[in-house]
């Protein structure tokens, strides 16, 4: 009913103030904001991506015309697309495994009661807050050759294994710093969730475990499905967990920037492979944001 | 000349027209409701006196000065909000001594006029609680109290009690009123509910799409409703499509389905199309045969202080309202006559519109 | 925690384990009395930690790291509520591209904003400034405040600050008397928020900084790279523990899990 538009006017006043004919106000209020915005986001990419495509003399170390080689040797040179596949390897395990670990962890919170729900999500997602380097100095540690698992490992017979400096060291640790990203939107869906639906469903003969699959699952997959994006996103530009515990052989994307950066000089090259994984970010972000936007149009509409 | 005018207030959003030219006088110490459907533009109407909505077109005069485009925070008028508005992070005082802060009125002074605004109330004993340690009908009084203190030449009132719950808002109407009365300041309250506008209003402004289609007091917007829509409104009613077959200077006659039904109204022709509009307390129940209609008893209800009956006749489904007075009620099923006096028929002119009068009777 | 059976407790236990389990060990390891990475098994020494804060690198670069969190939290905030009222409450010619770039540092992974900030100051000759670096982590903590307070404001009624004007206060009394006070806790949490974020921040920071302008996470990355001892636990411990104050007063002020969970 379109006569109903002004009765709502109470909630959003606001908007029917002189300033919306003359929205001087909003431009003051974030003037200040947009220019730092400006200056330290769009300036630098922008001329990030200029740098890209810059010819880069390994003598003198100068920069300067235009190339596309930096580009084309990524997806030329066996060394970058080893990186790159790597890294894609161990983003989407460390991926999977956030969701196994992740989803039903938060439905297990999710049926828990206070205080131990809210205890235990702060358990689960404080650790968020703790730098990285921390976590990935913990792991080290763990892992080492002296460390509590190889100890155990040698109790029970095993022997001692070369843990650290390995993909499976990284996923694990990995899996360790994004887990709380799987459970926050995980947990987030379930709260959306009315509790009375999944026990229609028992009422009506199902099993826990249909009930679960059929009710519960398909309601929360929006909520796995932006863990994922995020989980696989972070993990592809991680760089202290590779850079800690993938040693000196086990590079991934953000290492290799960083070397190219920091060692070899390389700017332009390092401003590449930066810009193909922002582009490769921002087209998994604005995919799922579509997406999200489609679905919730279906549904309301 | 009128405290409170409205001229021709008119708020158009882009192409929507939200209030279409709103003429209304309001006087000193009257108490007037703006009633109405959802989206019917009472709210814009408040807010435009308020000084929240700028009109498109029109003034406002308050007191013979012009305030149409004077600022809210200059018209020093008091408003309950629906949702009350309380300051969360002050205390019930401070909530109500804000707004004589804000006029500058000496500490000394604040304190006792505060305690006064609270003891009107009753809330005295409130006053160092924050408003969510208060239940809701408690906030009520602290927004009214807030709103009074600083002496408002009008109070405006948006949907005051639509967020108590029903026991409540019967006891808080009379309050309201009581509490009015004393201070005598002149107030504009919005509300969708008939009953809560009816019982403590002055007059009564129904307003339809917009526009204000009667002003009058309650019970004569009651009685005479002057269109089919406020008919249907306020109350539940029986429309009843006829045609005029006989018409002199004092009455005429109505055919509805074959039957003559005698009516009052002058003026109307023979051939004309018309909506008969009976109020359901109007009709009586008679023995089978004896009254202007038979029909039988479809359902009954039991409404406490009264029976709720659907008759189904030769025009189609009439409620009757009786009295329960102890008597035993119509069975089910059962052959009634109906009848009732010429003199409580309106007639509209022109076929009925379509809507069932349910759905516009409660409408949020 | 009736409603969960064995299994699922026996799963949530070892999940919970393996989330605390680097930080015990580092924790523990922080109080050997050796000098090799082990776990204090013959008593417990505070050595290491009087190493840290006799390290005169250690000690400089958390100060730069606390001076660095204080300044940047701080400038983040007063330009977020500002800019947070004009995208919640105007409607804009330019209003979702605003709102899109003050939230796009949380998209872009911090390597690239590293990288690309390295090659600013290099452009405008800011390398090694602390001024510029406080300008870089303002732009990555801003988004956090962004969305508490995104969060706050449009959930405020507006009557509110309707029903102050309607009794006489001018715009002015009505943002510090009635809009402020009612933003407070999103202020607040922002803030703390803004802070832990900076404090941590290392992608980005490994870039940007000099030797004189180096914060605490870097340092403890190069050191970490190059040596391994027990003042690397003491200082991961003791960070742990300034971090651990930082979110119970967050709790305390906000509510972490609105926090953390309002994130997504």
């Amino acid at each position: 009913m379109s006569a109903a538009l002004p009765e709502t006017a109470p909630a959003a006043p606001g908007d029917e103030t002189p300033e919306r004919r003359f929205p001087t106000a909003p431009l003051f209020l974030s003037g200040p904001a947009a220019l730092l915005f400006a200056a330290l986001v769009l300036t630098p990419l922008f001329l990030t991506a200029l740098l890209s495509f810059n010819q880069f003399d390994y003598a003198t170390g100068r920069t300067g015309g235009f190339t596309l080689e930096h580009y084309l040797s990524v997806v030329t040179d066996e060394y970058y697309l080893e990186i790159f596949l790597r890294t894609f390897r161990i983003s989407a395990l460390a991926t999977a495994i956030c969701v196994v670990i992740g989803v039903p962890e938060a439905y297990i919170l999710s049926r828990m009661t206070n205080p131990w729900r809210s205890i235990f999500l702060l358990v689960i997602l404080a650790p968020l807050l703790v730098s990285v380097v921390v976590r990935a100095f913990g792991w080290s540690m763990l892992l080492g050759p002296e460390g509590p698992v190889n100890g155990a490992l040698i109790a029970l017979g095993i022997g001692r294994m070369k843990l650290l400096y390995t993909e499976g060291t990284v996923v694990v640790a990995l899996v360790h710093v994004m887990l709380p990203f799987m459970v926050i939107p995980v947990w987030t869906s379930l709260q959306k969730l009315d509790p009375a639906v999944e026990q229609a469903a028992l009422s009506f003969g199902a099993s826990r475990a249909t009930a679960i699959v059929r009710v519960v699952a398909p309601q929360i997959l929006p909520g796995i499905l932006s863990g994922s994006l995020i989980v696989f996103g972070l993990s592809a530009s991680a760089f202290a967990i590779p850079g800690l515990l993938g040693g000196r052989r086990l590079k991934m994307v953000a290492t290799v920037v960083y070397d190219q950066y920091l060692s070899d000089l390389n700017w332009p090259m390092g401003a590449a492979v930066a810009v193909i994984l922002l582009a490769a970010n921002l087209i998994i972000m604005l995919t799922y944001h579509r997406m999200v936007e489609g679905h919730y149009r279906r549904r309301l509409g | 000349m009128s405290f409170l005018e409205l001229k021709n207030i008119t708020k158009r959003y882009g192409p929507l027209t939200a209030v279409g030219d709103v003429s209304l006088s309001v006087e000193k110490g009257e108490f007037v409701s703006l009633l109405g459907p959802s989206g019917c533009g009472k709210t814009t109407t408040l807010q435009m006196i308020a000084g929240f909505v700028e009109p498109s077109a029109g003034t406002i005069r308050l007191d013979g000065r012009d305030i149409t485009r004077a600022k809210a925070n200059s018209r020093g008028l008091g408003i309950v909000f629906q949702s009350y508005a309380l300051f969360p992070h002050m205390t019930v005082f401070d909530n109500v001594s804000f707004g004589l802060e804000m006029q500058r009125v000496a500490r000394g002074e604040r304190k006792p006029r505060v305690e006064e605004a609270l003891s009107l109330v009753h809330l005295s004993p409130y006053a160092k609680r924050y408003p969510r340690e208060l239940s809701g009908g408690q906030r009520q009084r602290v927004a009214l109290a807030r709103a009074l203190v600083i002496r408002p030449p009008v109070l405006l009132l948006d949907e005051p009690l639509s967020n108590l719950d029903a026991k409540l808002r019967e006891a808080m109407q009379f309050e309201l009123r009581e509490i009015q009365r004393k201070v005598g300041t002149t107030t504009v309250m919005v509300t969708h509910d008939q009953a809560e506008a009816f019982s403590i209003s002055d007059r009564v402004v129904v307003m339809e799409a917009g526009r204000i289609t009667q002003i009058d007091q309650p019970y004569r917007i009651y009685e005479h409703p002057e269109t089919e829509f406020i008919s249907r409104f306020v109350g539940k009613t029986n429309l009843l499509p006829g045609k005029v077959v006989t018409a002199t200077g004092a009455g005429a006659t109505v055919s509805l389905a074959g039957i003559a039904v005698p009516v009052e109204t002058a003026d109307l022709s023979v051939g004309e199309t018309v909506t008969l509009c009976i109020r359901p307390e109007k009709l009586h129940l008679t023995a089978p045969s004896s009254g202007l209609l038979t029909g039988r008893v479809a359902d009954r209800f039991f409404l406490g202080s009264q029976w709720l009956y659907h008759i189904d006749g030769p025009v189609g489904t009439l409620m009757v309202v009786t009295p329960n007075d102890g008597s035993t009620p119509a069975e089910q099923g059962a052959p009634v006559g109906l009848e009732w006096s010429p003199s409580v028929v309106r007639v509209h002119r022109g076929a009925m519109a379509e809507a069932p009068d349910v759905a516009l009777e409660v409408t949020g | 925690m009736t409603r969960n059976g064995p299994v699922a407790l026996f799963f949530h236990t070892l999940v919970v384990i393996f989330m605390l389990a680097p930080l015990a060990i580092v924790c523990l390891v922080a109080f050997t009395p050796e000098n090799t990475l082990s776990l204090p098994t013959r008593g417990f020494s505070l050595r290491w930690f009087q190493a840290v804060f006799h390290h005169p690198d250690f000690v400089q670069s958390f100060w730069n790291s606390l001076w660095l969190a204080v300044l940047s939290a701080t400038l983040a905030v007063a330009l977020a509520v500002p800019a947070s009222l004009a995208v919640t409450r105007w409607e804009f010619p330019g209003r979702g591209f605003l709102n899109a770039l003050f939230l796009s540092p949380l998209i872009i992974p911090h390597l690239v904003l590293g990288v690309a900030m390295l090659r600013l100051f290099a452009v405008v000759g800011a390398t090694g400034s602390f001024g510029w670096l406080v300008a870089a982590h303002m732009v990555i903590v801003t988004p956090y405040v962004m969305r508490l307070l995104i969060a706050a404001i449009s959930g405020f009624d507006r009557s509110v600050e309707q029903a102050a004007y309607s009794l006489g206060a001018s715009e002015a009394i009505v943002f510090r008397r009635v809009t402020l006070p009612m933003i407070l806790p999103g202020v607040t949490g922002g803030w703390l928020i803004a802070f832990i974020n900076s404090f941590d921040e290392l992608t980005m920071s490994i870039f940007i900084t000099s030797p004189s302008t180096v914060t605490l996470p870097v340092r403890m990355y190069m050191y970490a790279t190059e040596s391994i001892d027990p003042m690397m636990a003491a200082v991961s411990a003791l960070i742990i523990g300034i971090t651990m104050v930082a979110v119970l007063l967050l709790d305390r002020v906000y509510g972490l899990d609105r926090i953390l969970v309002g994130q997504h």
